[in-house]
Parts: structure tokens; sequence; C-alpha cells
């Protein structure tokens, strides 16, 4: 026997024994599914930023004698390719997870990745917001998902900058000075004559804010077609954002100029969902306590973010984890969840309770977040999301305006690049 | 005494029959020894490759020649999705993208790597393994730590570039808007990462040239610039080679870098004025649930354009070489 063939022979033995490594693990998988009605020992709970359910699991633990475990992500953009990963690979994913707005429609586009849950929990379908409620449902009808929080929509502003600019301070009388965008724009622009210094954050707020106030098909029509170009919706957000360009700082959202801007005063307001608060404090830091407030946001209520909490197919558990899932969303805890973190109630209940209601943020100047996002949570109209709304969003519609807003491109050119991506990103 | 095939060779005395069995014995375990256990030790190297190297490679063609949705159907479709990453401006984009922010990375980097192994390598240095040391403590610092102080130098409002630039009456310059601004950043964070690297690497091979070459240049009276041209820099060669395949296949790869200074956006600037080919595949393959078949095609296009300009890498300094 030559050299060669010796060597041959000894590679293709390793390369099959590596195959067929690699083919017995992916065989491994486990389809031991516990006997109907046996008591898990534990569950597991996937979330992202922050729901507050640290008390909550805990009591849970108590009434149930079940461990729950907590597992918590900081941001969304490390979640989603953790949960893609559990989901492709059929492995490690945790009984109850949440999803976000903005991811759930590409998931749902898959809806046997999840347990359907109708069968599993009682019916709930009135005591939560209706649109709420419905997007929870996958195409094939479907229950995937139990409704957390939404976001809502209002404006943070500083009083200190407002006041140097000759503006009124209290919120109410700013909440009168911007009925609509127009009269938005033009306190901008006085803002901009007095200070000369940008009024708002960027104008891809401006567009997210017109976006999510429309209540009706934006980058996709009901058909899950991708309708960018020609949806009024979004010519409407364009429109609107483009037309706000010389007020804006142009610090787009979660750049370093950004979250450098809040500390600096380098824009007067932003549109903050309730979720949005807590990371305004943050990048203002202390200093800057007591000088942001919290007016109603131009144009009639809109929606910005919120989740569902969904369990996988793949749990072991499924019956207990929708058990789970029902606890963390009904009207207590949904109350107890706002007072520790900030997410905002969805349950009907959960917005008329009182210690909701009379809640006050002490570093926004003590507003009564409770009750500005409550009276506006009501006034949501509902949104269809297509499958990749947060990529056409993300990177076709935002990296559009921003090239318009920085001088990059024409109007017609951004709007142009816009289109041709929308095709692409919207694609599934 | 039969002697079979397998049998040691004859030993010049022929020994008493028990004692020459036992050394049959030993000497068969003997040969098996030397033949195979080489083998053996190398065996664990190649089962992690294969498992963690090689597999992976295979899986990544078998999906790239799939419609492949992460997680829900696929379907076979042959070439397709290689034929249409031809026609794909994004695709050349990032390609572009990336022999740009490439060529800024490295050139500048390989030459000041020289001169500072060269800087390096003179014997009246003081201080040497210090500063030897220190050359390569950026090298040691995290990738995303590098990253995020960089993308912050690099502000447009606060950052301290423009700040300094201001003095010689530069305008605020937005550098992730243009092509030449962001490259010339993110190839400032490859080079600070990897110039004392290259330098330690070039500095051994400087020293793996014998001695008395330059003596016997220096009493032809040769100076300090003529023996580092042409001894220094021919004897460097193959030293040389290594270090610009490792910098191609890191520049090939380029990722971490650009990624942050796009604030974690994929498509790396408004119009993809720095996407690089790695996030590209990432946006095709990993961001896009249902494209992950396109992504691998993507993957498999980088391993064979890396492989290609290590080839003509190979071919120009062996060329040059004789």
């Amino acid at each position: 026997m030559s050299l060669t063939t010796r060597r041959t022979r000894m590679a293709a033995t390793a390369l099959a024994a590596v195959l067929a490594a690699g083919g017995l693990a992916a065989c491994g998988k486990d389809d031991d599914k516990p006997a109907e009605g046996e008591k898990p020992a534990k569950l597991v709970v996937d979330t992202f930023g922050e729901m507050g359910y640290d008390e909550l699991v805990k009591q849970y633990e108590q009434q149930t004698g079940i461990k729950v475990e907590l597992r918590k992500t900081a941001q969304l953009g490390e979640y989603r390719p953790k949960l893609v990963r559990y989901l492709a690979t059929g492995k490690g994913a945790a009984d109850v997870t949440a999803l976000e707005e903005g991811i759930l429609n590409e998931f749902k586009a898959n809806p046997r990745n999840w347990a359907d849950l109708t069968p599993l929990v009682a019916d709930h379908s009135t005591e939560y917001l209706p649109w709420k409620w419905e997007l929870g449902k996958a195409p094939d009808g479907r229950l995937i998902g139990l409704p957390t929080d939404v976001g809502s929509l209002a404006v943070c502003y500083r009083k200190d900058l407002f006041q140097a600019a000759g503006l009124p301070t209290e919120r109410d009388q700013v909440s009168a000075l911007w009925p609509d965008w127009n009269g938005f724009h033009q306190t901008g622009q006085k803002y901009k004559q007095a200070t000369g210094k940008g009024f708002i954050d960027s104008i891809t707020a401006v567009s997210n804010g017109v976006l999510f106030q429309q209540g009706t098909d934006l980058f996709y029509d009901q058909e899950n077609n991708v309708i960018a170009d020609s949806s009024p919706a979004v010519k409407a957000a364009w429109e609107t954002a483009t037309s706000m360009v010389d007020i804006s700082a142009k610090a787009s959202t979660w750049s370093p100029e950004w979250s450098g801007g809040f500390k600096q005063g380098t824009f007067a307001a932003t549109f903050c969902p309730s979720w949005m608060l807590g990371i305004v404090a943050d990048n203002s830091g202390e200093a800057n306590k007591g000088k942001w407030d919290v007016a109603s946001v131009p144009g009639g209520s809109g929606n910005w973010g919120g989740s569902w909490l969904a369990v996988p197919e793949q749990s072991k558990y499924p019956k207990e984890a929708a058990k789970l899932a029902e606890f963390l969303t009904n009207a207590t805890s949904q109350v107890e969840a706002f007072k520790l973190k900030g997410p905002l109630p969805t349950n009907l209940e959960a917005l008329k309770n009182e210690a909701f209601l009379s809640y006050t943020n002490e570093y926004f100047s003590n507003a009564p977040t409770g009750k500005i996002f409550g009276e506006s949570v009501a006034n949501i109209k509902p949104i269809h999301f297509g499958p990749k709304h947060q990529a056409v969003k993300e990177n076709a519609f935002e990296p559009a305006m921003r090239a318009f807003e920085n001088g990059q491109a024409s109007k017609d050119k951004a709007w142009e690049q816009f289109t041709k991506d929308a095709q692409t990103q919207g694609a599934f | 005494m039969s002697l079979s095939a397998t049998t040691a060779p004859p030993s010049p005395a022929t020994p008493p029959p028990d004692v020459a069995a036992r050394r049959r014995r030993g000497s068969l375990l003997n040969r098996l020894d030397l033949k195979y256990s080489p083998y053996l030790y190398i065996a664990p190297f190649f089962l992690i490759f294969g498992v963690f190297g090689l597999y992976p490679m295979l899986r990544t063609a078998w999906m790239s020649l799939h419609d492949w949705d992460m997680i829900g159907d696929k379907t076979f479709i042959g070439l397709d999705n290689y034929t249409q990453l031809l026609s794909d401006d994004y695709f050349w984009n990032a390609l572009v993208n990336t022999f740009g922010i490439f060529a800024l990375a490295t050139i500048p980097q390989l030459l000041l790597a020289l001169f500072l192994a060269n800087l390096l390598n003179r014997t009246m240095l003081r201080a040497k393994t210090f500063f030897r040391m220190a050359i390569f403590v950026p090298n040691v610092v995290s990738v995303a730590a590098v990253a995020i102080v960089f993308g912050m130098l690099f502000q447009r409002d606060f950052g301290l570039f423009n700040w300094l630039l201001s003095f010689v009456g530069v305008d605020q310059i937005d550098w992730r808007a243009q092509s030449w601004s962001s490259w010339t950043a993110i190839a400032t964070m490859v080079n600070w990462r990897w110039i004392g690297y290259n330098t330690l690497i070039l500095l051994a091979g400087m020293q793996a040239i014998p001695k008395d070459l330059y003596e016997a240049a220096a009493i032809d009276g040769a100076g300090p610039w003529r023996q580092f041209w042409q001894i220094t820099l021919p004897m460097l060669k193959p030293t040389f080679l290594f270090v610009v395949i490792l910098s191609t296949i890191g520049g090939m790869q380029l990722f971490t870098e650009p990624l942050l200074f796009a604030n974690g956006s994929i498509i790396g600037g408004n119009q993809r004025e720095f996407q690089t080919l790695a996030m590209y595949m990432y946006e095709k393959g990993i961001y896009n649930l249902s494209t992950a078949g396109y992504g691998a095609a993507v993957a498999w296009a980088i391993f064979m354009i890396i492989v290609l300009v290590s080839l003509i890498n190979f071919i120009l300094v062996r060329r040059s070489a004789k």
C-alpha cells in the first residue's frame, strides 16, 4: 500500500467519524415529553429589558411550589439571536418566552414553533385591549401570545431649555402648544430661532411618532404584500418627518450623539413610549433630575413597543407554562410590574386600578405618568405589522430618512432608496 | 524459526530462541508505536477541527444550496443563491467596502510594523523588553472595548478627533456619513489593535537573520539603510507572507469594528457606506431569518475570496523570492 492511499484512507476514516458524530448529534433530539399531569420541578422564563417580574415569580413559587427561573437579557438585540438559535435547533428555549411587538410578526410567520394557548388557559379575550389581544394570534388562528404591556406615546421635554427659549413649561400648556404636528413644528422653529439649537433629537423619532398613530397598514397590506411605496401611512410619516429637518439635532436614536445629547442638552424634546422614560433618565443622569417633564403627543395617541408572553412548542410542560404566563399577565401582576419597572398594563382592569392611575414619576418632575399614559392607552388604534416590519423600518425606512437628514441624498433620492430597499428587506 | 512478512529484519547475530521471540514481540509493538502513534497524537486536533471547522463548513455549503428559513421551511434550489449573488448590488458594495477598509488598514499597518520592528531590533535600544511588551498591549484589549472607545472618539458632536481638527480649522466631520471617513475610522481601530502584533512577528523574523550577514555587509561598507534594503527585507519575505495572509484573513472577516461603529446597525451606515462582507453575511444569514441559505452562499463567497487573495499573495511573494 502506497503512502498516499493510506493517507487518503486515514483522512476518509476521520471524515466519516466526524460526519457520524455530527449525524448522531443531529439525531439526539429528545422526545421524552413527561406523562400527562406530571408536575414540573422548574419552569424557565425568558425576558428582555426590564419587565418587572422579579417579585411576581417569587409569589408564584410560593403559591404553586414550582420553581421558576427568570432569565433576563438586557437588550432585545441580544435576545432575538438567542431565541432564533433555540427555535432553529429545537433546544434551550424557556417555557415562557417574551416576544416584542417588532419581532413578534416574524415569529408568527412560523406558528408551528409556538404552542396554541387557547385550550391551555381560560378565555381572557375580553379582559385586554382588544387590538393587543388580536395581535397575539397567528395567521392560522392559534393564540400564541398573552399581552403584557404597551409602549403608548408621549413627548418628553426639558423644562429648563423651554424656559430659556421663552416657551411655557407647565405640562398642560406645553401639550396645548401642539394639538397637531404643525403646531409641534412651529414650536420647534420658535425654539430654534431663540437658541440656534435643534429642538427634536432626529426626524426618525418624529416618523416613529407619526407611523404609530396611523392605526392602519404600514409597510404591508392585510395580505402581507409589501406596499411601502404606496402606503398612505408611510407617506404621511415620511412627509411630516422630512419637513422637520430644520428643527432636528440630527442625533439618531441609540447613537452616541443621541445618548450624549441628553446630558449636553443638544435637543429639548424627544418621543417617549413609557418604557423610554427609564432610558431618558439614565442618559440624562442624576444632575438633570427634575428638569424633564412629560407632555402629550401631537396628533393623538399612538403606540411604540410592547410585548406578549408565548410558550414555545418545545417546552416540556406547555400546560404549566401557559398557567404561569396567565398569572404574569393578569391584572394584579401587571400593576405590580408597572410599579416595579414601568411597563404599561394592557389588562383593562389594571388600567383602571387606583394604584396605577395615581402613580407619579419622581425623575420627571413628578409627572403623573400612570394617568398620562393610562388615558392615552384607550385611544390607541391597532396597527397591522407585516412579517418583516422591523427589518423594513430599521434597515430601509430609517436609513433613507437619515441619509436625507444628513444631506447625503435629496428627498427624492432618499425615497427611491427606501422603496428599493423595502422590497428586499420586506421579502419573506 | 519461520520469518513472516511482519517480523523485524534479521539481526546480525542469531540470539537464543526465547530471547528472539521476546525481541520480536517488542519490536512489533515498537513498530506499531512508530507507525501509528503520531496519528494518535495529532488526532485530537483533527477531531476538534472536524467538529468545529469542517462540519460547519460542509453544513454551510449544504445550506447555501437551499432556500433556507432558519425557523421554517427549507427547499432545495441548487445554485440559485450563487447566481443571485452575482447580480446583487449590495454584495458588490460590501466587497468594495471590505477591500477599501482592508487597503487602508493593511498597508499603513504593515509599513509601520516594519518600521517599529526595525527600531526594536536595534542593539543600542534601552529597555527593549519593556517596549516589546508595551507595543503588544493594544492587541490584548477586547475588540468591543476598542470599537466602543474609538466610536466615541469619532463622534460627530463631541468626538475628540473633530475637536482636535477644529483647531486647524477643519469643519465638523460626520465620520459615519461618507465612505472615506468611515473607512478611515474603522481602519484606525484595526491598525491600533494589530500594529503591535505584526511588529512582534516581524521582529522575530528579523532576529532569525544571521548576524554575520550584517557584519560582512558592514565590512564591505554598507550603511544601515542599505543593510535594511538588501539584507533585512529579502530575508524577511517568508515572515512577511505569513503576516500578509493573516491580515488578509482578518481583513476579509472584519465584523465587530464596523458593526459597533454603526451603533449595532447591521447595514453599516445610512447608505451602506461601511457594511463589510461579514456584516452582509450576518444580515442575510442571521438577521433575516428567512434568507439563511443566501447568507450561507455569502459565507462561501467570502471563503473563496480569502483563498483567492491568499493565493495571489503567495504567488507574488514566491516569484519575487526567486
